[in-house]
C-alpha cells in the first residue's frame, strides 16, 4: 500500500476501510542473517537500509516492548547538523541530508519541519565559538549564519533581549535544523521495513547471547532462542545491561533526561531555539504545545523519570529567556534513559566478539542522528567496515586517546 | 530524593554534587603493572547496574564530606548511606 493524495480521497469516499495495519506481527523464526536487537529509531532504520540499500532480506528486529516506545517516542524531535569536531559533524551532516529525502523514501509522512535552529550567544566568548563552530559546519557542507541582536530581534521579539545578566548578544542560526514528528519516524521505518520483508518482533527480550569460539551464533530471548549469521545491538539506554550478557563492560552510563511540554498555545514560535546561559531549549508542536527540555538530572538512573529540582531548573531558565512563559502551564513531564558515554560521542562499532556489533553511546542526541546512524550501522553489518562518516565512532577510542570531546568536558558522563 | 547524610540528618540531594559508581575509590597503582591498562578501565569503564548502586555524592553546599550512597537506580530509593572515608579505610584505601 503507498500513501499518495489519490490514494487518500479513494478512502475518504469508501468509508476508510481500505487502510490495513503498517506492519505485520510474524512468529520468530529459528534463524536470520541479520538480527537487530532494539526496535527502536535506530534498529528500525538500521534494518530498513540494511534491506533497502544492501539489499538483505532475511532480517529480523526484536523489540522488548512496543515499536515506538522508548526514548524514539521520548526526545524533543529536533534535527541538526551544527557539530564542531571532524569525527562529528559529517556524520550529522549526512543523518541531515537524509532527513531531508526521508519522507520520499520511505512514504510516509513524517512532518520534516525545518524551521531553524537559533543558538543565543550572551558573551564575547560564546561569540567567538559560535562564529568557530559555523565555520566548521560551512566547511562539511552544513549551513550557518551568525546574527548580531537585531538579527535575532527579527526573528523572536519576545526574547529578555537586555536581562543584565545575560543579554543576547546575536545567535548561530542553522536553517535547515529543524523537528521531525518523532513516533511517525519509529512507525515509517517499520513500515518500510516491513514492506522489504524485515521480521518486526515484539514484546522479546533478549536475555543473552549464544557465543563459541569467540562467534556469536544467535540471540536467547523470551520468546526462544534466534540464530543469526550477524547481531546488531541497538538498545539506547540499555546499552549496558544487554552488553553486559555478553560480558563487556562499556565506557557509559545510564542517566535520565527530562523533557516538557507546555498547554496548547496559538503560534508563538516560529522555529527552535536554545538559551546559552542556562539549561533551556524549546520548539512548537504542530499541535501548539512548547517542547522543552533542558539537562539530564545527572545522577545513574534506569528509572523512565526524573525529580522536580531539573524541572524547577528548566522552568527558571525558560521563564528568564522568554519572560511570557510565565504564563504558562506546564502540561507533561517524562523521562528518557539515555547512554551517556565518557567523550559525549556514539559508538559504532564491531565487539571482540565475531558476528556481534553494537551501536550507542548516543547520549541526548541520538534522535538526530536516527537515518545516519541506521545507515552506517547497516553498512557495519553488512561489510564489516565502518561507514566513511563514521570511522571516529569505535570502542578503541578511549585506550588510543582519539576520544571526540565535542563539549571538552572529559570523562564525566553527567557533565557532557 | 532525600539523602540521609550520616552526620547531618536528611538533606536534600540538590545540596550534592554526583561523580560516580564508588569503586572509584580504588584508584589504581600508578607504579603497577599495565598501569595504563588499569587506568583505562579505572576511568572510562563502568558497571552502570540496574538496581542496587553504590555512588559517590559530595556535599558541596553542606559540609563538603564525600558519602558513599547505595541507591536503586531502578527507582532511585536510597537503602544506605556512609562516609566515603569510612567506606575507603574499611576496604584498605586511605589512611
Amino acid at each position: 500500500m503507498r500513501y499518495s493524495g489519490i490514494r487518500v480521497i479513494k478512502e475518504a469516499l469508501s468509508g476508510h476501510k481500505g487502510w490495513g495495519p503498517l506492519w505485520r506481527d510474524p512468529e520468530p523464526k529459528p534463524h536470520y542473517d541479520f538480527v537487530i536487537i532494539g526496535g527502536g529509531g535506530h534498529g528500525l532504520a538500521t534494518a530498513y537500509y540494511l534491506a533497502r540499500e544492501f539489499g538483505e532480506s532475511r532480517i529480523a528486529v526484536l523489540e522488548r516492548g512496543w515499536i515506538g516506545g522508548g526514548n524514539v517516542g521520548r526526545n524533543t524531535t529536533i534535527i541538526r547538523s551544527n557539530y564542531l569536531l571532524d569525527g562529528n559533524e559529517p556524520f550529522y551532516e549526512f543523518s541531515l541530508k537524509l532527513w531531508e529525502r526521508l519522507e520520499q523514501d520511505f512514504n510516509y509522512n513524517a512532518m520534516v519541519s525545518q524551521r531553524g535552529i537559533l543558538n543565543l550567544v550572551h558573551t564575547d566568548a560564546q561569540r567567538d565559538a559560535a562564529r568557530r563552530r559555523g565555520n566548521a559546519m560551512i566547511l562539511n557542507g552544513s549551513d550557518a549564519e551568525l546574527l548580531d541582536t537585531e538579527g535575532v530581534r527579527k526573528l523572536y521579539p519576545f526574547l529578555n533581549f537586555d536581562n543584565a545578566r545575560f543579554p543576547i548578544k546575536g545567535g548561530l542560526l542553522h536553517r535547515r535544523g529543524g523537528t521531525v514528528r518523532h513516533d511517525a519516524v519509529a512507525w515509517g521505518y517499520a513500515r518500510g521495513a516491513d514492506q522489504r520483508g524485515v521480521d518486526i518482533i515484539q514484546n522479546c527480550e533478549a536475555t543473552g547471547f549464544k557465543v563459541e569460539d569467540g562467534k556469536c551464533l544467535g540471540v536467547e530471548t523470551t520468546r526462544g532462542f534466534i540464530g543469526a549469521g550477524k547481531v546488531g545491538v541497538s538498545v539506547a539506554g540499555s546499552s549496558s545491561r544487554v552488553m553486559a550478557l555478553a560480558g563487556m563492560r562499556l565506557p557509559m552510563e545510564s542517566h535520565v533526561l527530562q523533557a516538557f511540554v507546555s498547554e496548547g498555545l496559538k503560534p508563538v514560535l516560529p522555529g527552535v531555539i536554545t538559551y546559552g546561559a542556562g539549561h533551556f531549549y524549546c520548539s512548537q508542536s504542530d499541535k501548539g504545545g512548547l517542547v522543552f527540555g533542558g539537562d539530564i538530572d545527572g545522577y545513574n538512573s534506569y528509572a523512565q523519570r526524573g525529580n522536580l529540582p531539573v524541572i524547577e531548573d528548566v522552568a527558571e531558565g525558560g521563564v528568564s529567556l522568554i519572560p511570557a512563559l510565565g504564563r504558562v502551564r506546564l502540561l507533561r513531564a517524562w523521562g528518557g534513559i539515555m547512554d551517556m558515554s565518557m567523550d559525549g560521542s556514539p559508538i559504532i562499532d564491531n565487539t571482540h566478539i565475531e558476528g556481534l556489533s553494537f551501536n550507542g553511546g548516543w547520549c541526548y542526541g541520538g534522535f538526530k542522528a536516527t537515518p545516519a546512524a541506521g545507515w552506517c550501522f547497516a553498512h557495519l553489518l553488512k561489510t564489516g567496515q565502518p561507514h566513511e562518516t563514521a570511522t571516529a565512532y569505535r570502542f578503541d577510542r578511549f585506550r588510543r586517546g582519539y576520544m571526540i570531546d565535542e563539549k571538552g568536558q572529559g570523562a564525566q558522563p553527567n557533565l557532557h | 530524593m532525600i539523602i540521609n547524610h550520616p552526620l547531618l540528618g536528611p538533606r536534600d540531594a540538590q545540596e550534592f554534587t554526583y561523580l560516580g559508581d564508588a569503586s572509584l575509590i580504588h584508584r589504581p597503582d600508578w607504579q603497577g603493572e599495565d598501569a595504563s591498562g588499569q587506568f583505562h578501565d579505572y576511568l572510562y569503564l563502568r558497571d552502570n547496574l540496574a538496581g542496587q548502586h553504590r555512588e559517590l555524592w559530595f556535599h558541596e553546599v553542606g559540609d563538603r564530606s564525600w558519602l558513599v550512597v547505595t541507591r536503586n537506580t531502578l527507582t532511585h530509593e536510597i537503602t544506605n548511606v556512609e562516609l566515603a572515608r569510612d567506606v575507603a579505610r574499611r576496604e584498605g584505601r586511605g589512611k
